[in-house]
């Protein structure tokens, strides 16, 4: 028998296919996912970054936010209540990254926004989706309809060569841009796509009714470019392009300032701007715009060949006893053929080239301050 | 020469009073790809169980223990260089370490390959 706090795990519209293909299925947010197909992590990373990779991303949260005056301004206003971006610029068809932030100027969730025309569409982090939806739903239900579009899978095609193997679809991408998106028809499918993803090449996102996920799937598989891709290779992934995996190196305990995350907040939601403030932590945010955190999210470059890894506390030299951060992502970089790291340091120490160290197995391993992304992106922009 | 296996999957070459000691096959196929390994420094005496090397991926690190109590005399330096020998040959160039054995009774806790094959079936 069950315990009773055990639910069963989910399983995305993809499931029997992973199992097909050899996927080593692991527990993942409630999910049952892949973390690796048989190529293994680093094949499939290489792979991505020279030609495409499939990722199933289901277990992420889709939602559609509608006024209930029928304008999508009018959710952008509502949005906004609840996130330091300027979602009312966001013009049809394109995206936004974006974060749930709580009285405390933390992060609730990080997501993307984009502008469906007639309403807003959002992809949320799988373990955060249930409280996301709430959240919503609480703060804007006097103004919005809220969906939770349950019934569509989502799929990421990153990589060099993600736009040809749509092409080989009969859909044409070419006309859209870094952070373009909207519904468009994929192998006769309605979809939603978007020019985006999460590990720092060139590729799509794609929802697709859940009933006809294996059909898109399977058709883009024919294609000997494409390699399903597990979620071990999408974390080393994006943390080469040095992208932040939301419960690790941010939370409800780190700021947008804090995170390095200000380039997502835009100006008309700061001091001074025509919509400055009104979203949860305002105060301590924009107080951190103009005074600066004591800590921030930096790059780290490990000199030796020894991954240092997530939680590692890090001092400023060789012999003190007092840490003075920690590390919040780390692993092998396949594209550097090197570690890579990011974690939280006193902005005195946040500048590139400063060395500190981490503590791994009892050793000091030296480390230096590295600019992020490690692997230059390769948006189409 | 004697081979001997643990249930942590490592392989003992027995010679003599020396132990030459890797990881097995099913290890290597169960990490995935090796991209670091480190290992114990020559002179050290190990005790049985105790964490003698790491071997990491690049997703994880994991612990090599010492299958026996003894000295560490040899250590594969080729393998801080090109830690993929690891998946290549297992069995063969990716040897970790050489102990001197401290008490040879302890062999005697350890499976043959017979036993080995049923354990990873």
């Amino acid at each position: 028998m069950l315990a009773r706090d055990e639910s069963p795990l989910k399983r995305t519209p993809l499931h029997a296919l992973h199992v097909a293909r050899g996927g080593k299925m692991v527990p993942f947010a409630g999910y049952e996912m892949p973390v690796q197909f048989p190529a293994g992590v680093l094949k499939e990373h290489l792979h991505t970054r020279s030609s495409a990779g499939l990722f199933d991303v289901s277990h992420m949260g889709q939602l559609a936010l509608r006024a209930k005056s029928g304008k999508v301004e009018d959710a952008a206003r509502a949005l906004e209540r609840l996130v330091p971006q300027d979602i009312v610029a966001v013009p049809p068809g394109r995206q936004r990254y974006a974060q749930f932030t709580n009285h405390d100027g933390g992060l609730l969730d990080d997501l993307m926004v984009a502008n469906f025309g007639d309403h807003l569409f959002l992809v949320v982090n799988a373990a955060c989706k249930a409280e996301d939806e709430a959240h919503l739903r609480a703060h804007l239900s006097d103004s919005c309809v809220i969906d939770s579009l349950s019934d569509r899978a989502l799929i990421a095609l990153q990589g060099p060569k993600a736009e040809s193997a749509l092409a080989k679809l009969g859909t044409d991408v070419t006309a859209m841009r870094f952070m373009d998106a909207g519904p468009r028809q994929v192998a006769g499918l309605d979809c939603f796509v978007s020019r985006s993803g999460y590990t720092g090449e060139d590729g799509f996102e794609i929802s697709v009714p859940a009933a006809q996920a294996e059909t898109l799937v399977t058709a883009l598989l024919e294609n000997p470019d494409v390699l399903p891709i597990g979620l071990g290779a999408r974390d080393s992934l994006r943390l080469e392009a040095g992208l932040c995996l939301y419960g690790h190196d941010i939370d409800t305990t780190t700021t947008p300032v804090e995170g390095a995350l200000e380039w997502s907040v835009q100006k008309s939601r700061r001091t001074g701007g025509a919509r400055a403030g009104g979203f949860p932590g305002a105060d301590k945010i924009l107080a951190q715009f103009e005074s600066g955190a004591s800590r921030r999210r930096v790059g780290l470059r490990p000199e030796g060949r020894a991954p240092v890894r997530e939680g590692a506390l890090l001092f400023a030299d060789a012999a003190s006893s007092e840490p003075i951060g920690k590390v919040t992502s780390g692993g092998f970089g396949p594209g550097l053929n090197a570690p890579v790291a990011m974690g939280y340091l006193p902005t005195s120490l946040a500048a590139n080239g400063t060395q500190v160290f981490a503590e791994v197995r009892g050793q000091r391993l030296p480390l230096q301050v590295a600019a992020m992304p490690f692997v230059p992106n390769t948006y189409k922009r | 020469m004697t081979t001997l296996f643990t249930s942590d999957h490592e392989w003992l070459h027995i010679e003599g009073d020396v132990a030459t000691i890797g990881v097995t096959d099913y290890a290597q196929s169960q990490l995935g790809d090796v991209v670091f390994v480190e290992l114990p420094k020559v002179g050290r005496s190990l005790k049985k169980a105790e964490a003698a090397a790491v071997v990491e991926s690049v997703k994880a690190a994991s612990d090599v223990y010492a299958p026996i109590s003894g000295e560490v005399i040899e250590v594969n330096e080729a393998l801080a260089a090109e830690p993929a020998l690891v998946n290549s040959d297992a069995g063969g160039k990716a040897w970790f370490f050489k102990l001197k054995i401290a008490d040879k009774s302890e062999l005697g806790g350890l499976m043959d390959e017979a036993a080995y094959k049923a354990h990873t079936a």
